[in-house]
């Protein structure tokens, strides 16, 4: 049994069809539980009830890197084993890395409005998130563009593996620019840094049900994505006849 | 080899090839900047790096889609991907030859732009150094969005999408030279990394490049 | 109650916008997933 059997559409659709109420569920209970629970956590002595915001502002910008990194790997199974579900996956991921960047980076400018007394701060930080907000626009307009959905396919999947490299550059590059107010990580394992255990684990949890949300919006949206190739290929199948 | 780079040369100096248009694109840029923040000399000398550096960015991005785009519709293309030469080496003169009639005419200008926009006068060779170390790296990049949008109709304005993000390492380092050289601090080091970037770019996108040229050939 | 104090305003409006966002995005999604089984499935019967 090799993760390869997956490439194979029919049997994706059984697996993922099967998969997929447990994602769904699994995704509700997390993300509303860990936001209800993060709702009930005390307020910080500096940032009052703002630091509520966090259970929405960390796990999106965690899955907008991390829906990028999806991406990158399905992109380049793609291009080295073309299996269409592979290329297909990175197509529905887009859209829902695309919002999830944007959810980070509307409530940090919610969030800083009244900590750092400003919506908006050229921090290398929410810079290198604009920034890959604009190589998710690319890319999802790259695949609305192209008409030969292999080709589509292709191309986006190189522009894929150049926007990797230069998301990252740019990510090293506005440190160089700009120093930041961004605090570090929230979640670093160096004692001390790290974040109460009150609201660690609530952030624990919404974590979790951002990532459970992810993989059920993905097998939805590649289903979508199987069932509409499906159908061309029916139709050019009839053309044909 | 030589033969291809002549060819592009000619096609983009003779009349109605564009070669200048981009100069007085960067012009009209510069020109119109004092319109918008107001014509005050020490707030000019502030942003001139600034300035001068995204006019040439975009100016540069002007006559980008006419690296391919001609030579796909008549076919040459083609002739060119079956050709002996690598696809990569074809790719990667054709950006030389972009360079040579858009990179490097805006590298010279620039100084007289700068002149202005009151750019400080210690600047002025890092105004330089700067643009002559980025922009290969601005037309190689190019090519490679040309060669992805190549077949598309309206490719312009999506390759100007998929472009610009990746121009931004090279503007943050090539503007930050010129701020550096203008406030009397050392460039040397955003010099360093520019250069890096531009190495980097054109040995590998190339590469990129060319893949993308053969998918839309296919 | 849950207690905001003063960035109740702060706090109501960065989880509105994200559940608008996510709402979108799932909706989206079930709506296309839904027109293209549909399409598909009246495809396969008709043919």
């Amino acid at each position: 049994m090799s993760i390869w059997e997956y490439a194979n559409p029919v049997k994706f659709m059984r697996t993922s069809g099967a998969v997929l109420p447990w994602a769904v569920a699994g995704a509700a209970i997390c993300t509303v539980a860990g936001l209800v629970w993060g709702f009930l956590t005390p307020l910080d002595y500096k940032q009052g009830a703002t630091v509520k915001i966090i259970f929405l502002h960390v796990p999106a910008a965690l899955m907008a890197i991390n829906i990028w990194l999806m991406m990158l790997v399905t992109s380049l199974i793609w291009l080295i084993r073309r299996h269409h579900v592979s290329a297909l996956a990175a197509k529905a991921a887009a859209p829902v890395g695309a919002v999830m960047t944007l959810i980070a980076l509307i409530t940090g400018a919610i969030w800083g409005q009244p900590m750092w007394g400003t919506w908006w701060e050229w921090d290398p930080r929410l810079t290198s998130f604009l920034i890959l907000f604009l190589f998710y626009l690319g890319y999802m307009a790259l695949w609305e563009a192209v008409e030969n959905p292999d080709s589509a396919a292709d191309l986006t999947s190189v522009l894929c593996l150049v926007g990797s490299v230069f998301a990252l550059l740019s990510r090293y590059a506005v440190n160089f620019w700009n120093q930041g107010l961004h605090q570090g990580a929230s979640l670093s394992l160096a004692p001390g840094e790290r974040m109460a255990a009150v609201y660690r684990y609530p952030l624990y949890l919404t974590m979790a049900g951002f990532f459970l949300l992810f993989v059920a919006l993905l097998l939805i949206r590649t289903r979508t994505e199987i069932r509409r190739r499906r159908l061309a290929a029916l139709l050019a199948r009839e053309m044909r006849k | 080899m030589k033969a291809l780079l002549m060819r592009d040369l000619r096609l983009a100096t003779r009349a109605g090839g564009g070669f200048g248009l981009a100069l007085a694109f960067f012009l009209i840029v510069c020109t119109l900047v004092p319109f918008g923040v107001g014509p005050e000399g020490g707030q000019l000398s502030r942003i001139a790096p600034g300035i001068l550096w995204v006019g040439a960015l975009l100016a540069c991005l002007l006559s980008l889609d006419r690296i391919f785009a001609l030579d796909f519709e008549d076919g040459s293309l083609d002739l060119l991907a079956t050709a002996p030469l690598p696809l990569e080496g074809a790719v990667a003169i054709k950006a030389l030859a972009h360079w040579l009639t858009t990179g490097l005419p805006l590298v010279i200008f620039a100084p007289v732009l700068g002149v202005l926009l009151h750019l400080p006068s210690p600047a002025y060779p890092w105004l330089l150094a700067s643009l002559a170390l980025g922009t290969p790296a601005l037309s190689m990049l190019g090519a490679f969005g040309a060669a992805v949008t190549v077949g598309l109709r309206r490719g312009g304005l999506l390759m100007s999408l998929l472009v610009l993000p990746l121009y931004v390492p090279t503007l943050i380092f090539g503007a930050e030279a010129v701020r550096r050289g203008a406030s009397g601090a050392d460039p040397v080091t955003s010099l360093v990394f520019l250069a890096a970037i531009t190495l980097g770019v054109l040995a590998l996108v190339p590469f990129a490049s060319a893949a993308a040229l053969r998918v839309n050939l296919r | 109650m849950i207690e905001l104090g003063k960035y109740a305003g702060t706090v109501a409006a960065a989880y509105g916008a994200s559940v608008l966002l996510l709402a979108g995005v799932i909706l989206q999604t079930i709506r296309a997933n839904a027109r293209a089984r549909r399409e598909l499935e009246e495809h396969e019967n008709r043919g």
